[in-house]
């Protein structure tokens, strides 16, 4: 199953590489890994994805939270939450596919953020599910290059992850 | 406070946080800061041989006073070689500081001579590491890598130090914290009082419990209230590799070591177990056997001040997360109550039964191979072992090496005090015993220190026979020589049909009584059965001396009981060569 876990942590040197350390070490995957400083500069905010059964998501728990770089730390998809994806896709756009792709783009709210003779650049944000279909949506299209910054996610309601 | 250079701060913080012995080798990157501690510091340094002994001493040192050891080392292969040292405490969970040089700060990612990632090469083995980027956090960062150390689950910790914040002319403020508090560090204080209550319910209803006890007992001070708790419950009483002497050994409660080469009534209490209380201990693969097969019939109560230890490999019904001392203690006072109100608990006809079904195992065990014991006048390992415990009056802190001479150390040398038995469980590094004995004889001066190894693994730190001089470090080496790599070779006999790839060294084995006597201790040579007790009473009667024994033992013998796998569960084991369960 999918999990997202999301967790605040010492912005210091060293820290990221040590809960990315701990997939490898441990034999877990990341699917997706996205890390910003919060309004807190002395925090990080990183959230992943990856897959596993509740068993493992719980092992992986507690040892993300025995790094001591780590504050906090909550599972996402425990409950009701928001999640986004940031893709930033360069499509050839020439003749007919020109207006197909852009009217492509329009179905799934997306923006045509920079525009050159043969090409568009779209951004695209939602869940990782929407990005996926709008990939491949764009089959028909000549796709050069795509970014992805990985799912950010935050509880629904009350529920806060801070000090 | 007057102003001090980085390197003067160090050995400063070194003595105000009570360090004993500074464990190290010097090198470019640490210069400043051995001169600082040459002018003035009063703790003293001990100057190993090889950077990986300098660990494991501190190891040693640690193991058996319960206090950090301190290890001091220079940049790239100076930390490099403290790798195998700092894994080794990481896997049995030893408080441990290591400070390490490193290049200038302008240097670091410039491939600079002696330089390495320190930080990066030790960071699945380490519970955490600093690196230092300003002089002024020195004293903060090291009282925090000891509080890190020592708290919660031990383990060690790398402070990793470039050489120009060491520097004697930049100087600083200096004052030490008494305290230090952090937001994202907080091992828990004590368990839950309602998973306590219902554990001591639990295992007051038990009709075939038994304890199995682990390092953690040793580690977390918790040997004393385990026995009472034992005593009281007259419940059984099993140990991992890493918990013996956490009841004393001894004790007829006592079955023995568990697991691949655990004592057959162990194995055979805990398989038919209805109830197991695990205190700190990890159901490590060297216990369980085939987890999906583990001790069917049982609950389990699973103590432990790592929630990531619990629920890891087998499942706890009641999971209980807190300090060993602080949960015993109160899951004691929570079966006295109930005892009070029940007078019928814990339920004594059936613990009878269970103690007469368990003395049946016990004198049913195959332990010795005993039709070849005692037939011809070669020494058998398991003699050696008993006739150290005969010789120390089982009182000795026997650190030891990996392989069969440890397993025979941890089979019979029964332990009845804790922080005795002192060897690389997890890690299983050979090489680990010499110098490990020299880090306890420094912290125990005046008792016995016995290292029993194999000619395998006291060649993987024999240059410490210097340090020995050096430090007149009188401990008593016992080599069981087998001229084998006696658990390399115990495997190919069992499951390569007998081809001996690489386990021999064909004769290239040095004279280890000429050995012993170039470095300035003394050698003996035993090779015949009557002349054992003799020699190891002469050994231990040199007081003042390191008296190094080679023993030539039995080649052919094997340690068992051996669990039987893959697939096997906690009751199949090989009894000797030809038995099985």
């Amino acid at each position: 199953m999918r999990r997202i876990i999301s967790m605040l942590m010492e912005n210091e040197p060293g820290a990221l590489s040590r809960v990315v350390g701990l997939f490898s070490q441990r034999g877990y995957n990341i699917e997706t890994l996205n890390v910003a400083p919060t309004d807190d500069p002395t925090l990080s905010r990183l959230t992943l994805s990856t897959v596993g059964s509740d068993l493992r998501i719980e092992q992986l728990t507690k040892q993300l939270n025995k790094l001591v770089d780590v504050v906090k730390l909550a599972e996402l998809t425990d409950g009701a939450h928001i999640e986004r994806d940031l893709m930033l896709i360069k499509v050839r756009a020439t003749g007919a596919a020109r207006e197909e792709v852009k009217r492509t783009t329009d179905i799934f709210r997306g923006q045509i953020v920079d525009v050159g003779p043969t090409v568009y650049t779209i951004q695209l944000t939602g869940t990782s599910d929407k990005l996926d279909a709008f990939v491949a949506a764009m089959a028909g299209a000549e796709i050069l290059e795509v970014v992805r910054s990985g799912v950010a996610g935050i509880s629904r309601g009350e529920k806060v992850l801070s000090l | 406070m007057g102003l001090l250079s980085g390197g003067e701060m160090i050995a400063r913080a070194l003595e105000d946080e009570g360090v004993e012995y500074i464990f190290g080798y010097p090198g470019g990157a640490v210069l400043h800061i051995y001169d600082a501690l040459f002018k003035d510091c009063k703790v003293p340094h001990i100057l190993v041989r090889h950077e990986q002994a300098a660990t494991h001493a501190a190891d040693g040192y640690a193991r058996a006073t319960g206090k950090p050891g301190v290890v001091l080392v220079t940049s790239g292969p100076g930390a490099t070689n403290a790798i195998t040292g700092i894994a080794t405490a990481y896997m049995d969970s030893i408080p441990m500081v290591v400070l390490a040089g490193q290049v200038q700060s302008h240097l670091i990612g410039e491939d600079a001579f002696q330089e390495t990632d320190m930080i990066g090469i030790s960071r699945p083995i380490v519970k955490h590491s600093f690196m230092v980027k300003r002089t002024e956090d020195l004293p903060l960062i090291i009282k925090k890598a000891f509080h890190i150390a020592c708290s919660g689950r031990p383990g060690p910790v790398v402070i990793d130090i470039p050489k120009d914040l060491t520097r004697p002319d930049a100087v600083f403020e200096y004052s030490y914290p008494k305290t230090v508090k952090m937001r994202s560090y907080a091992p828990a204080q004590r368990g839950h009082t309602g998973q306590i209550k219902k554990a001591a319910k639990l295992l007051l209803a038990a009709k075939r419990p038994i304890i199995y006890s682990g390092g953690g007992v040793i580690m977390g001070d918790g040997s004393e209230l385990l026995t009472q708790l034992a005593r009281k419950l007259n419940y059984p009483v099993t140990s991992t590799l890493m918990g013996l002497g956490g009841f004393p050994g001894s004790d007829p409660q006592f079955l023995g070591m568990l697991g691949m080469h655990g004592f057959y009534e162990a194995n055979m209490a805990m398989h038919h177990s209805d109830c197991i209380l695990a205190v700190g201990a990890r159901f490590d693969d060297r216990v369980t056997n085939t987890v999906d097969k583990f001790c069917p019939g049982a609950k389990i109560i699973h103590i432990d001040v790592d929630p990531a230890s619990i629920s890891k490999i087998v499942m706890a019904d009641i999971p209980i997360v807190g300090p060993v001392h602080s949960v015993l203690a109160e899951l004691l006072t929570q079966i006295d109550a109930l005892i009070e109100k029940d007078q019928a608990v814990p339920d004594k006809g059936a613990l009878g039964r269970w103690w007469q079904q368990i003395e049946e195992w016990r004198a049913a065990q195959g332990l010795f191979t005993g039709r070849r014991y005692g037939e011809s006048d070669m020494i058998m390992p398991q003699q050696v072992i008993q006739s150290l415990y005969r010789a120390t009056k089982g009182d000795a802190y026997v650190t030891s090496d990996v392989g069969q001479h440890q397993m025979f150390a941890a089979q019979y040398y029964p332990f009845d005090k804790p922080r005795r038995w002192i060897n690389s469980g997890g890690l299983g590094t050979m090489g680990f015993g010499l110098p490990a004995a020299m880090g306890v004889k420094l912290a125990f001066p005046d008792m016995e220190v016995a290292c029993v190894t194999g000619e395998g693994s006291i060649q993987m730190n024999i240059q410490e026979l210097s340090t020995c001089t050096q430090y007149n470090s009188a401990i008593k080496i016992i080599n069981l020589r087998n001229n084998n790599l006696g658990m390399v070779k115990q495997w190919q006999d069992m499951q390569y049909e007998g081809r001996h790839a690489m386990s021999t060294y064909e004769d290239s084995l040095p004279d280890f009584v000429k050995l012993a006597e170039a470095y300035g201790h003394v050698g003996i040579e035993v090779k015949k059965l009557t002349d054992l007790d003799g020699a190891m009473d002469a050994a231990f009667a040199m007081k003042d001396r390191l008296v190094f024994l080679d023993i030539f033992i039995d080649p052919m013998e094997h340690v068992y009981p051996m669990h039987i796998a893959p697939n096997g569960s906690m009751n199949d084991m090989w009894l000797s060569k030809n038995e099985r369960t």
